[in-house]
């Protein structure tokens, strides 16, 4: 039983790489790539909200952030796109002829591969410490970050001179390596790699939790002012998880807006940023594993529902959130882990019911 | 005498105009052992707010080993040598005892260092012994939320001493406890007399007996009498505000 369960992370990861795309047709796998790189992100807000209790309305900032890095070099290095003097064309529908001074260092590949996490993390990281510095906590803190991104989504939304305003910028049509990005060799490429850092990015976050750093996190959610009491000081712990997720959104942004061929202010709606904490909640918050599952299954349900019914999918979600807060305040991994499964199972006669709590039934069993 | 470790002079807090200390002077030496009674309200725990950084008073000093403490954050304070235990029994309810204890005892404090290192193993074994005189070593692998109130006083306590602070502020330490237990948190105590400054601030007479430390009765923020318990309780004034006449 030990060994299957170390075996499973390995196994699902074989299946990821090699199973789903044998399976599934060019546009589903593209689907799964696109429910890999949000899982990131999930996982980014249970480090710092199901472990650290920051609930963050506001990391559609980061996640778009990281997606207009990938962009602007996709836009700069593509031939097609350039008008006239040699940028993007889509500059000479509001008069630039000149690339906008940031838009420079994106002309390099490295710079960009740098940027994309890098910028989130120091905006993240100066923004968090801001605000933990000066001991804001709880919803205060929802309230800021919110206030954080609209202040983001218009900045973009408005400036059609710098970043095509609400348009977006498209990444489909752009090249990379001679190929079209949107091309479906080029979309297998992604999901290869996204299924590869989705790991590594667990990696991260369980370095964070794990071990005496964690405890702190663990710490800070549960009592932050008794911990200053024992000599500890908060703020740099939360301005490390803040902005350790926000890189972690960034690197999601990009990989999301790759995939899905375009970045637009809509990535700093509040609404997705929202999404974002429901994700985590379904999942599972405060476990690793919960926000995976929680950001999969979500948007898997989100494909298949938008698919059959369009206009039906906001209901389903909202039902799914109040479900999961009301039934499972533990979110599906929770539930399965706590012996839910099993109730499940026994309601229909297939399992026997725990004799008591499932919890110490679980202890009762003799450790070797 | 010497220096005295811990000074408060004409210290008063307001809060919006009410007065919780009124020019509270009060003086704690080294190694010294201090009981705090008075009724409630006396201003008991804003006493121990201001020492502790939480509350900054309206007016007066707050001095420790010669250094000016207002102003100065918790965690410094605390890191300067001052540990305290809350009201109500506050340890870290998703970590379990010994990772609670592991915290508190850490002597570094600092976010990058916990990141590399594990915890020295002396630190280690000043936990387990901890935890084996307070009697949760086999609580050890529990989650602190699912103590009980008086194993969460206890380890609310040992986190304080792992802690290993040079003065201890001890805000009701037996609250809620069943009279061995008190007998034994008393015993608790009196062990760290010698290298530690102990005040406790307590309602249970019979607690403070056991103690045998001096006492100091607090009224309507200030200090009313000091002195050996005997002394106190035979003195009218502690009598008619916090005591009340000796049944019939």
């Amino acid at each position: 039983m030990k060994i299957f369960q170390r075996l499973v992370p390995w196994i699902l990861l074989a299946i990821a790489l090699f199973i789903l795309p044998a399976a599934l047709d060019d546009f589903r796998l593209n689907l799964f790539g696109r429910y890999f790189s949000l899982a990131i992100t999930a996982l980014a807000i249970d480090l710092i909200w199901g472990y650290t209790g920051l609930l963050s309305l506001g990391q559609g900032i980061f996640f778009a952030l990281g997606g207009y890095a990938v962009a602007m070099y996709l836009m700069l290095n593509t031939k097609s796109l350039a008008g006239g003097n040699g940028i993007p064309k889509f500059f000479e529908n509001y008069g630039v002829d000149q690339l906008p001074f940031f838009w420079q260092p994106f002309w390099s590949p490295v710079f960009t591969l740098i940027a994309l996490w890098v910028i989130p993390a120091v905006v993240a990281g100066l923004v968090g410490w801001l605000i933990f510095r000066n001991r804001i906590k709880g919803v205060y803190f929802s309230i800021i970050t919110q206030a954080a991104l609209m202040v983001f989504f218009h900045f973009f939304n408005g400036q059609q001179k710098l970043f095509d305003g609400t348009n977006g910028l498209k990444t489909s049509t752009s090249e990379l390596f001679g190929q079209l990005v949107g091309s479906p060799d080029m979309q297998v490429w992604f999901y290869r790699l996204t299924v590869v850092l989705l790991p590594l990015a667990f990696l991260v976050c369980r370095y964070f939790t794990s071990g005496r750093f964690g405890d702190a996190l663990i710490a800070i959610r549960d009592d932050e002012s008794r911990l200053r009491f024992a000599g500890f000081n908060p703020v740099p712990f939360k301005t490390i998880v803040f902005l350790v997720a926000g890189a972690l959104c960034g690197i999601s942004g990009a990989l999301y807006t790759v995939q899905s061929g375009i970045v637009s202010p809509q990535y700093m709606s509040i609404s997705f940023s929202i999404e974002m904490v429901i994700w985590v909640a379904v999942g599972g918050r405060g476990t690793l594993v919960g926000p995976i599952i929680g950001a999969t299954v979500v948007n898997y349900l989100r494909s298949l529902v938008s698919e059959a019914l369009p206009e039906a999918w906001l209901f389903v979600q909202g039902a799914l959130f109040i479900f999961v807060v009301v039934l499972m305040p533990d979110g599906i991994y929770g539930w399965i882990t706590k012996g839910g499964f099993r109730t499940f199972l026994a309601a229909f006669g297939i399992a026997k019911p725990a004799k008591t709590y499932p919890k110490l039934d679980k202890e009762a069993v003799p450790v070797d | 005498m010497s220096e005295p470790l811990l000074e408060l002079n004409d210290v008063s807090v307001s809060f919006d105009g009410f007065y919780a200390l009124t020019d509270l002077s009060l003086k704690l030496y080294k190694g010294e052992l201090k009981s705090i009674i008075g009724p409630n309200g006396a201003g008991k725990t804003t006493f121990l707010d201001v020492i502790t950084g939480k509350v900054r008073p309206t007016k007066g000093s707050v001095t420790f080993k010669g250094k000016s403490l207002l102003g100065v954050t918790e965690q410094q304070i605390s890191r300067d040598g001052i540990g305290r235990k809350f009201q109500t029994p506050r340890v870290f309810e998703n970590l379990t005892v010994l990772r609670n204890l592991e915290l508190s005892a850490s002597p570094v404090k600092n976010a990058f260092s916990l990141l590399g290192s594990g915890l020295p193993q002396s630190s280690k074994d000043e936990v387990h012994r901890i935890m084996n005189y307070v009697g949760l070593a086999p609580f050890a692998t529990v989650k602190a939320g699912s103590l009980s109130h008086g194993q969460k006083q206890w380890l609310a306590i040992a986190s304080l001493v792992a802690q290993a602070p040079e003065v201890l502020l001890l805000d009701e330490p037996v609250a809620g406890l069943t009279d061995e237990e008190t007998l034994r948190t008393a015993e608790l105590i009196k062990s760290l007399a010698g290298d530690h400054t102990v005040v406790v601030i307590e309602h249970d007479m019979e607690f403070i007996r056991d103690l045998g430390f001096d006492v100091t009765v607090l009224h309507q923020g200030q200090v009313l009498t000091e002195g050996p318990l005997e002394k106190v309780k035979a003195d009218p004034r502690v009598i008619e505000v916090y005591l009340g006449p000796p049944e019939q």
